[in-house]
């Protein structure tokens, strides 16, 4: 919003609880919290003149994506038909780096408050009346008060904003956790595919990072995530080598009739098949980068509310599956920031419902059935019972051997 | 020299506000700044008429700054009401004056304002008619909007003549109304006030609804040149206000003062220019 032309004569406040983040000069090891930026995320990053900066500190593209199945021959690949870049693994750390820069470029208009908390709130009424300041006021933890026309909620999954706000909040807690590690292949390779495998356990996934570099998540139970964090290097890597290459969930029932399954389209599709590659083995982990967080899914009532509105996880959690989380937040950013630019070239009160509510049926709309659907594969791929591993066998080789709706799901 | 057709029309015993109309919007002068009440339509109609303001004076002019569109634009808010229109005009740079005869209302857009810091310098209120204002305010202002006014006006012709003694050569008149066709009856009065509630009963009487072809003629007979007429649809389903082909019901007009100083243009009214002839060379001697 600093960058938008209509907004030149308004003030933003961001309040930031953790420090300033300045990468000069930028460290050897990666970080362990990576997100695959999608490339509609990519320019809005670049509208703003971010994404250079992303570029020019680092970032990973990948072409291809492939995703199976542990208990069957079942595979689905994702790429595009220019082969140009579907995304970019880019660290979090990195991201911030390069905010932190374009923040500074309008800080005239942007005043950062890093290592501040909002400790109370005045809600102003909604019709206005004699006495009674229409704006929202804010208390710090400083004692500083500020008002404002429209709070954004960017607080994350636990928002203290919707809290505040009495906005209800439908959440659920997956009896999953993510273990993240920093792993380095055996062998230097082009490395531009990302891969994930539904274990009956949750899925892994290997993202790419570097030519010899490549980040972890997998998600899986709580008690083997704790297993997973307390191994030494060389259990750790085995397993991880294991979950991807090993088919000891496969049975001979499913595999011969995924295999009729997959001569049936062959036939009726040549190329809706494709050969099952295998990931790159690992060698080696940052033992330190290792980390585990626990997983769960929410989706607020309501996004916006007079004077206030979510973004982000704030509004919207999702299981890293689809590796959506992130890009569904900058998808939020977009509709919301056109929303309001839109707003105040009108001249309009920004805290106005008129133009928020738009804003929240735009992006209800888009994520309900996104979240919806991370959710319902997650179900579908947490178990070996033959039927359900059927059904998501021939589902994914039929989604595969249909480029409409691969395309679709590519570019959501 | 102006003083002489000033005098003139003071002289002449009634001014262009209408008494019954005051009382009429007395008894809401508080309500104006609910959104969701009784003057939503006025407040949704800020979605079609601000931009149309906005747009046409930015065609107009050199000034490139999008974050301040209007910024050195001074306008006269006529018929200001609660502020409704005044404070996104003033959002966007302009320095606007608004003016109300119901001291109600001016309270109510004072107060309103107040809490808004920059609002709170870039808009002036006045509890005043339009002649009262006339003699300070001799071409004083870039722009004049006289939104959802003309309808209430007693004395139509005299209003345009005192919109053109206080607008600059070349300022713009912005005015937005309803037309009187059987239509307008139809949806302005017996939908809209009787039966769906969308404006408040009794606000408009279809009589003193103005035809776009008489506005235009009383405008150019007063010095404008007519720019611009777009008809508006209101949707009370969505609430919300569209342009449209059609100005039977509701419309907006653009017009801009004639270079040319004085209340006739020359071509059109060469009898009476003769007939002023005495008194018009006395003004200009002086």
């Amino acid at each position: 919003l600093g960058h938008d032309v209509h907004f030149q004569e308004k003030k933003i406040a961001l309040l930031e609880a953790g420090p300033r983040k300045e990468y000069d000069p930028m460290p050897d090891g990666y970080s362990n919290r990576v997100s695959s930026i999608s490339p509609g995320s990519a320019t809005l990053l670049s509208s703003f003149g971010a994404w250079e900066h992303v570029c020019s500190l680092r970032l990973k593209p990948f072409r291809r994506m492939q995703v199976w199945d542990a208990c069957s021959e079942a595979m689905i690949v994702f790429e595009k038909e220019d082969l140009g870049d579907m995304g970019y693994i880019v660290e979090n750390d990195v991201i911030m780096c390069a905010l932190t820069r374009q923040l500074d470029a309008v800080a005239d208009r942007v005043e950062v408050f890093y290592g501040s908390r909002a400790v109370g709130y005045t809600w102003p009424l909604l019709s206005h009346s004699c006495d009674t300041s229409p704006w929202l006021q804010i208390e710090l933890a400083d004692g500083r008060r500020l008002q404002t026309k429209l709070l954004i909620g960017a607080d994350g999954h636990n928002s203290i904003v919707r809290k505040e706000a009495e906005i209800k909040n439908i959440e659920h807690r997956y009896d999953q956790s993510a273990v993240v590690a920093t792993l380095h292949l055996s062998e230097a390779t082009d490395n531009n595919v990302a891969w994930q495998r539904f274990l009956p356990t949750g899925p892994i996934a290997l993202l790419p990072l570097s030519d010899t570099a490549s980040s972890l998540v997998w998600s899986t139970s709580h008690e083997h995530a704790a297993e997973l964090l307390a191994m030494d290097e060389e259990s750790f890597v085995d397993s991880i080598n294991s979950a991807f290459w090993s088919n000891v969930n496969h049975s001979d029932f499913i595999d011969t009739t995924g295999a009729m399954f997959r001569s049936a389209i062959t036939l009726l599709k040549p190329s809706g098949t494709a050969v099952r590659q295998l990931p790159p083995s690992v060698a080696k982990v940052d033992l330190e980068s290792r980390a585990v967080f626990p997983l769960g899914m929410g989706h607020a009532t309501e996004y916006v509310q007079h004077r206030v509105a979510l973004i982000g996880d704030a509004a919207h959690r999702v299981h890293p599956l689809a590796g959506q989380g992130v890009n569904l937040g900058f998808g939020d950013i977009v509709c919301l920031a056109h929303h309001l630019s839109t707003a105040a070239f009108n001249g309009s009160d920004l805290g106005s419902l008129k133009h928020l509510l738009k804003f929240e049926t735009e992006r209800q709309r888009h994520n309900v059935s996104l979240i919806a659907a991370t959710d319902v594969l997650k179900r579908l791929y947490s178990t070996s019972l033959a039927p359900l591993v059927l059904l998501r066998t021939w589902g994914l080789q039929a989604t595969n051997a249909l480029p409409p709706i691969k395309v679709r799901i590519s570019f959501y | 020299l102006f003083r002489l057709p000033v005098k003139r029309l003071f002289s002449a015993s009634h001014s262009s506000v209408d008494s019954a109309e005051i009382k009429k919007f007395q008894l809401l002068a508080h309500k104006w700044w609910d959104e969701e009440g009784e003057y939503s339509a006025l407040h949704s109609m800020n979605d079609i008429r601000v931009p149309f303001i906005r747009d046409t004076l930015l065609s107009m002019s050199n000034n490139y700054n999008l974050g301040s569109p209007l910024s050195g634009v001074k306008i006269l808010d006529v018929g200001c009401g609660g502020g409704l229109l005044s404070e996104p005009l003033g959002r966007l740079g302009a320095s606007v004056t608004g003016i109300d005869p119901l001291e109600d209302n001016i309270r109510t857009a004072d107060q309103h304002k107040s809490f808004d810091p920059v609002l709170a310098k870039r808009i002036q209120y006045k509890s005043s008619s339009l002649e009262e204002i006339v003699e300070e305010s001799m071409e004083t202002f870039d722009v004049i909007v006289a939104s959802e006014v003309v309808e209430h006006v007693a004395d139509l012709e005299m209003f345009i003549k005192c919109c053109s003694q206080v607008l600059k050569p070349e300022g713009s008149l912005f005015i937005t109304t309803i037309n009187k066709t059987q239509l307008s009856y139809v949806l302005g009065i017996v939908v809209a006030e009787k039966i769906m509630g969308i404006v408040p009963d009794g606000t408009h009487e279809w009589e003193k609804f103005v035809p776009p072809e008489e506005l235009e003629r009383l405008l150019e007979s007063s010095g404008f040149s007519v720019k611009t007429v777009n008809g508006m649809l209101y949707n009370p389903l969505s609430g919300s206000w569209s342009w449209t082909e059609s100005t039977s019901v509701n419309y907006a007009l653009h017009a801009v003062k004639s270079e040319a100083q004085g209340r006739s243009s020359p071509t059109e009214a060469l009898s009476e220019v003769e007939s002023e002839q005495p008194s018009a060379t006395a003004g200009t001697a002086a």
